[in-house]
């Protein structure tokens, strides 16, 4: 299954390698071609019935993770976070490190010997370690260089009520997305970029969006979700179930209105549940994207996923269904009606 | 002067939603340039044609705002800020959305302490009896910006949106008494400057100018237990030398000094210890653009209170005139 | 010993961010023996370029020029200037410093501090800030502003003095000792005969957020960069882990900003032709030129050497001779081994 096997490959920011290998591969079978760039992205290119205008979807292949920096004396690893990680949720983890994948726990001291001071307040990532077995330092660094990439490990499940739990469903669900979609046939140009380094500044789209230079780009993604207890009403970003979510507005990108209008018309149109992302913290690629050389039209869809950056992702399949179809929606409509990418590009709305 | 600062501080156009802005600015330019056009992002361009240097003029006709972002059962709108707004700021102030509809801005009474308040603790009420009720008037992702309608008390002006409609005013002013040249310009009324110097950025790429000059607002230091600063209201315009986001190039810096010297109009230089502008993603743009800025001294930026003198717009005119020749 | 002196004498030479004008003429010279051509571009980039036989291919090697620095910021009635730094600075090192004030013309300021027995307890205890710091001219006001104006640039006095052990101390050796490895660099690839174009490119603006080489990317558009910076010397209370030994050879780092395969030869090499290294990781942002050249228009593969500088963004910036040198060897190696392997590092 597509997600189950994307979600348990590991590929931190900076080493995509194994979910790039897998994508060139189903890529191929689908008989496609698909170019590697100078930073890492794969770029799919399929040509369009008459390619007068060019669109690009955009999904991330990198997720969170840590990088080995250093041993203790007793044959402890000492790391350092690569992307966003809350800290207070790092002790007692599993972990993976290294192409070898090498098993590891991350170790702190546990309650009975912390002072009462300690007790109160959270551990710091400087004091946590890595515990990998190893009896001595030369033993730990022969089996996990310094500068080598560590994962959560965590297996992908399916539980409740049409839920998913896994890491790296930001973005791998948008990965997962964007091979559906390249099964289609469009009177466009598609270019499918599955991009490295999104979770360490959104580096690779940058170098993607320059090279495809697209009239439109949608970005497939795994967005924060936080109905969740302890928040209020007015936080809540998007809710789980409630169908794929359209960002008017984050921190990188103001999306463009009359393609988000298209997108939310179509939706509401053809019955497909979908949401707007209330709240305007985040980024992802579209910030990269919608400035690329002279401006790209752009707007986020994204599958809504509760603990994001943590490796217990949770999300709800009927929102990842969502979020294909409204994906799919845009396209052949877009690819049935070319005059609607005109109409975007300049600035006009679509009646739909 | 003053009725076109009016006019265009009137009009709105939050970040991100500078459709009618553009419109207002566009009828007053339309037919006095060479060609008028809107790109990929929003960005007003007009051009002088000519063969001689590719030069860029920017200024940002984009303004800060709030954005509604939920509505509860009550029908009180809960927001998030679109570019910096301060909430002691916001606090009391009447908000106006794109539709007209007017909304007071207030916080959570059970906040302990002032210097606790944050927007994220406020709400908009718009007077609407329950969520239904208000969603017939906002949705969510609408914007709204401050109400504060231009006044002239002397030579101040006092008004919402100076930053940067007082800019976009030397800019329009200026292409009303083109000076005689062959250099090609380009003015450029940027967007989402607030949001992230974006709209000055591509608009930069698509043009690709040998330099480029800005015209934005910049801080003083002339208000009563002022943070040091050198700029006061009414000195002249300021020549920017730095600031957060950019070191103005010494050639552009220097063309501008030239020019004020030649006007023998008052000037004064500006180092800017917070905030960016335009100039800043210009720079950086297309294998580097030699970018500098011409700076309207104004008191109380991003509050609907902002206060310039009338009298500085007029010698930026001037010496943005004199520096296309 | 030659490399020491070559350094001295580029520390010496100021070239705020921004404005390196100044200095730009002398690197020209230093690249002009050994280069076809030098050019400075509009942003005061130099670049010194070394035509190759086919000129199919470019590398680019990279060190920045520019140092921190100040500007007038105002002058207040007692005739002492207020200032705004250009660049990271803590104010604490600023406390009884000597500066030179660019004005009419090159002047002493002395930045002063409160007599301890003036101070209050409180404030005994907490750092100072750069708003509270002034200059002191030794001028009456009324000279002062006959002298100096608002934006005039203000730099470190520069005091070279030579350590144990082939150490050098001064101002701006972040990264007057990249330029000097530059220098290096060519002396080294004299015997060679490249068929790619060599671009050796001392860059500007580094230091206020990696504008000069932004530019000189985007306009060389090189099929491989090397950027040579400066990265912490090990002090005793440096953070283990952040700081690299002195003498021990230039830190090659490895992460998401630099490209894994080029970043694997260049430790092969090192190892090959025993040259001293040490590894440098970097989670994301290097916080060096490597970051801005890794995503210059359709991507540049970069990797980035670095030099331990003791004490950086002090008067006292303190480095090894053998590091640069070394670093050089090293870079020097890697663009003879990269010119012909190309098309196979560069594939994923």
């Amino acid at each position: 299954m597509l997600l189950k096997e994307l979600t348990e490959l590991n590929g931190i920011s900076g080493n995509e390698d194994a979910v790039r290998e897998y994508i060139k591969n189903k890529v191929s079978e689908m008989n496609l071609e698909c170019k590697t760039d100078s930073i890492g992205n794969v770029i799919v290119h399929k040509k369009g019935s008459s390619s007068d205008y060019k669109i690009m979807l955009s999904a991330h292949m990198d997720e969170i993770g840590f990088i080995v920096t250093g041993y203790g004396e007793n044959g402890t690893l000492k790391f350092k976070t690569v992307g966003g990680i809350d800290e207070r949720i790092l002790p007692g983890k599993r972990v993976v490190i290294g192409n070898s994948k090498i098993p590891g726990v991350i170790g702190c001291k546990p309650i009975h010997m912390q002072e009462r001071e300690e007790r109160g307040i959270n551990i710091k990532l400087k004091s946590l370690y890595i515990d990998i077995g190893a009896e001595k330092k030369e033993e730990a660094e022969k089996l996990a260089p310094l500068g080598d990439y560590i994962s959560f490990h965590s297996e992908y499940v399916e539980f409740g009520e049409e839920c998913v739990k896994a890491k790296a469903l930001d973005d791998r669900v948008g990965c997962a997305v964007l091979i559906e979609m390249l099964k289609g046939q469009y009177e466009f140009d598609l270019y499918a970029c599955f991009t490295v380094q999104e979770e360490v500044g959104l580096r690779g789209s940058e170098v993607a969006a320059y090279n495809v230079n697209p009239d439109i780009a949608l970005i497939i993604e795994g967005t924060t979700c936080s109905d969740v207890p302890e928040v209020d009403k007015q936080d809540y970003s998007t809710l789980l179930g409630e169908g794929a979510a359209l960002t008017i507005m984050d921190r990188t990108s103001y999306a463009d209105k009359n393609l988000v209008r298209l997108i939310y018309d179509l939706s509401k149109k053809y019955g497909i549940k979908v949401q707007f992302k209330q709240t305007t913290t985040g980024g992802n690629d579209a910030g990269k994207i919608q400035r690329s050389r002279s401006g790209v039209k752009v707007a986020s869809i994204s599958v809504p996923c509760r603990y994001i950056h943590s490796p217990v992702s949770v999300m709800s399949k009927r929102d990842y269904e969502s979020c294909k179809e409204i994906v799919s929606l845009a396209l052949r409509e877009m690819s049935r009606n070319t005059d609607y990418i005109q109409t975007i590009k300049n600035g006009g709305t679509v009646d739909v | 002067m003053f009725d076109l600062v009016k006019e265009l501080t009137g009009a709105f156009g939050v970040a991100g939603n500078e459709e009618n802005i553009r419109e207002v600015i566009k009828n007053k330019i339309q037919n006095v340039l060479d060609e008028v056009y809107v790109d990929t992002l929003g960005n007003l361009i007009g051009v002088k044609r000519g063969n001689g240097k590719k030069i860029m003029v920017a200024a940002h006709m984009d303004e800060i705002g709030v954005m509604a972002n939920f509505i509860d059962e009550k029908g009180y709108i809960r927001f998030s800020s679109i570019g910096w707004v301060s909430p002691f700021y916001a606090l009391g102030q009447k908000v106006k959305f794109k539709n007209g509809t007017i909304g007071a801005v207030f916080y959570e009474e059970k906040l302990d302490e002032m210097k606790n308040l944050k927007l994220s603790k406020m709400y908009i009420d718009i007077g609407a009896a329950s969520r239904a009720e208000a969603e017939k008037k906002v949705s969510i992702g609408d914007t709204a910006a401050f109400v504060g309608e231009a006044v002239q008390e002397g030579d101040m002006i006092i008004s919402k949106a100076l930053d940067d409609r007082s800019g976009c005013a030397v800019v329009i002013e200026t292409i009303k008494n083109l000076p005689k040249t062959e250099n090609e310009i380009y003015f450029v009324f940027t967007v989402q400057e607030e949001l992230g110097l974006r709209g000055a950025k591509t608009a930069a790429y698509g043009i690709k100018p040998d330099i480029a000059i800005a015209v934005d607002v910049t801080l003083t230091g002339d208000k009563p237990e002022s943070k040091p600063m050198e700029v006061k209201c009414g000195a002249g315009p300021a020549i920017k030398i730095k600031d957060r986001s950019v070191i103005c190039h010494p050639e552009i810096k220097k063309l501008l000094e030239d020019c004020a010297k030649r006007l023998n109009i008052p000037y004064q230089f500006e180092i800017l210890e917070e905030g960016g502008s335009d100039p800043g993603a210009i720079h950086l743009t297309a294998g580097g653009i030699p970018s500098g800025a011409i700076s309207i001294p104004c008191r109380y930026v991003h509050s609907p209170v902002e206060t310039a003198n009338i009298n500085d717009l007029k010698h930026a005119v001037m010496l943005l005139r004199e520096s296309l020749v | 010993m030659e490399c020491i002196s070559v350094l001295k004498e580029l520390s010496v030479h100021t070239a705020v961010s921004g404005y390196e004008k100044s200095m730009a003429d002398y690197i020209k010279e230093s690249f002009g023996k050994d280069c076809d051509s030098v050019e400075e571009d509009r942003f005061y980039n130099v670049i010194g370029i070394k035509k190759g036989n086919k000129s199919n291919k470019k590398i680019m090697i990279t060190a920045h020029y520019d140092e921190i620095g100040f500007l007038v910021s105002g002058i207040d009635e007692k005739g002492f200037l207020r200032f705004t730094s250009v660049g990271g600075i803590d104010p604490k090192i600023l406390l009884a410093q000597e500066v030179i004030v660019h004005g009419r013309s090159d002047l002493l300021g002395i930045i002063g501090a409160k007599p301890p027995h003036l101070l209050k307890p409180e404030e005994a205890k907490k750092a100072v800030k750069m708003g509270e710091l002034r200059i002191d001219m030794g001028m009456t006001p009324e000279k002062v502003r006959e002298q100096v104006s608002i934006g005039d640039l203000i730099t470190f006095k520069a005091v070279p003095f030579e350590l144990q052990g082939k150490k050098l101390s001064s101002k701006t050796l972040d990264n007057r000792c990249g330029v000097t490895s530059l220098i290096e660099i060519l002396k080294e690839l004299r015997p060679f005969k490249f068929d790619s174009d060599i671009y050796v490119v001392a860059t500007t603006q580094e230091e206020v957020g990696l504008t000069g080489v932004e530019i000189a990317s985007y306009n060389l558009q090189p099929d491989i960069a090397i950027v040579i910076d400066a990265c912490h010397g090990d002090i005793p209370d440096a953070p283990k882990g952040e700081a690299y030994a002195l003498g021990k050879g230039p830190a090659v780092a490895i992460g998401p900003n630099l490209h894994p395969k080029l970043t694997k030869k260049v430790i092969e090499i090192a190892k090959s032709e025993n040259i001293p290294y040490q590894i440098d990781i970097e989670r994301g942002d290097t916080g060096t030129e490597a970051w801005a050249t890794q995503v210059s228009r359709s991507g540049i593969p970069t990797i980035l050497l670095s030099i331990p500088v003791r004490y950086m963004h002090t008067t006292v910036e303190t480095v090894h001779a053998n590091d640069i040198e070394n670093t050089a060897k090293l870079a020097a190696r890697f663009i003879v081994k990269a010119e012909t392997e190309m098309e196979e590092l560069l594939c994923f």
